[in-house]
């Protein structure tokens, strides 16, 4: 248990998506204009993490990784498809997306309506194919670990993307040199921010 | 023509390069570049995929139903990420553990999915490689002058050669600088390259 909530805090603090790296840039510097819309696309990544991720993983251990097809027959236990997996991730990604969106859209247009526009786009957002990717790389064991990771990305990547708008929308009424205006001083002040986050780092968790 | 694709290959550089004007594909630009040498192998391996990718698209332009566009096109640079992957892990595999993960995320590189939806999707095949390949360099420069400054500054060596010592900066005082390799300096030089590629212009 306790394993699971350290993985939790680390994926939302010390190994933050965007602070420590990068994913996510692109929708994270042209949507964090203003903090509803981006609060908005926040909630449907974490959404997205949370179901792509467990999927994924489940697809890596029992098909994927080398050896995983052993519970089918013993005679499969030196196949090793690992060399698939960014086809099929990003495939299960993309497949899922649409499928939310068409659940989203049947059962609560209001927030299909909020959302809209986002929705297709995370299907190319960085951090949702980080998140498999990640989750490969570090050999996840068990389900609930791969949640709370899932969960921790998400949130993480959410409080980035707010934190960066309300700062943007105070922005607005600085003085700020015509060539920084815009995407220029949003860079300088995610990398404040990220070394603001840094501090985590000396936690031991 | 040739003036056109020359052009074509040429605009990236500067005027309408993909990470300081377009501001795409900034995910990978950052993360790679706190050395030289995957910083070079990553805009190698972009180039690559950007331009056989929009070579590919523009050829089956007339073919893609347009509501499915975007799982062809996934597919399409997934294979060659995949092929990009495999050669990196056989021939360059200290390379490919410190790229880790962002090889696999030139799949969901802005770069190329924003190439092909603008380019490749309308155009015949030759100016879509000039394109491809422009982009990949215009993409490549920037990973290299970020990787340059910060593996010089932040460790004293360029692609492992020990420059600051040679020079004998050390022995008059001079120290790394740690912050440079670390995650947040690769924003704010991003930030500071834009501020005078915009101050020019």
């Amino acid at each position: 248990m306790q394993e699971i909530v350290n993985i939790f805090v680390k994926s939302i603090f010390i190994d933050n998506m965007i602070f420590a790296f990068f994913l996510g840039m692109c929708s994270y510097l042209a949507v964090s204009k203003t903090v509803k819309t981006s609060a908005g696309l926040g909630v449907a990544v974490t959404f997205v993490l949370l179901i792509t991720v467990p999927v994924n993983w489940l697809l890596n251990k029992y098909f994927l990784a080398p050896g995983a097809m052993s519970w089918i027959s013993p005679s499969l236990a030196d196949v090793d498809l690992s060399f698939l997996s960014l086809i099929i991730f990003i495939a299960v990604i993309a497949a899922i997306v649409q499928i939310v969106e068409m659940t989203i859209e049947r059962f609560s247009p209001t927030l299909y309506y909020a959302l809209g526009i986002f929705l297709p786009l995370i299907a190319v957002n960085c951090a949702v194919m980080g998140g498999s990717l990640f989750m490969q790389e570090r050999g996840y064991t068990s389900i609930g670990e791969v949640l709370a990771f899932a969960l921790g990305s998400g949130l993480g990547w959410l409080l980035a993307i707010v934190g960066i708008a309300a700062i943007r929308e105070k922005l607005r009424y600085s003085h700020i040199p015509p060539a920084l205006q815009g995407v220029g001083i949003t860079f300088i002040i995610t990398g404040l921010m990220g070394l603001a986050f840094m501090s985590f780092m000396g936690i031991k968790l | 023509m040739a003036s056109r694709n020359w052009k074509l290959i040429t605009m990236p550089f500067n005027k309408e390069n993909p990470i300081t004007v377009q501001v795409l594909g900034i995910c990978s630009c950052l993360a790679v570049t706190a050395q030289l040498k995957p910083a070079l192998v990553m805009a190698i391996s972009v180039t690559i995929v950007v331009a056989l990718a929009n070579v590919i698209i523009s050829l089956l332009r007339k073919t893609i139903p347009p509501r499915i566009r975007i799982i062809v096109q996934l597919v399409v640079v997934s294979m060659l990420v995949v092929l990009v992957d495999q050669v990196l892990k056989a021939y360059l595999y200290d390379v490919s553990k410190q790229l880790s993960v962002f090889v696999g995320l030139i799949i969901t590189n802005c770069i190329v999915m924003g190439r092909l939806e603008a380019f490749a999707m309308t155009n015949p095949p030759l100016p879509s490689l000039c394109d491809g390949i422009g982009n990949g360099l215009g993409y490549g420069i920037i990973l290299v002058i970020l990787g340059t400054l910060r593996e010089l500054f932040g460790s004293g060596t360029l692609l492992s050669y020990p420059v600051m010592e040679k020079i004998g900066a050390y022995s008059i005082g001079y120290e790394n600088n740690g912050l440079m390799i670390m995650p947040p300096m690769a924003l704010i030089l991003v930030g500071i390259i834009i501020w005078i590629q915009r101050r020019k212009s």
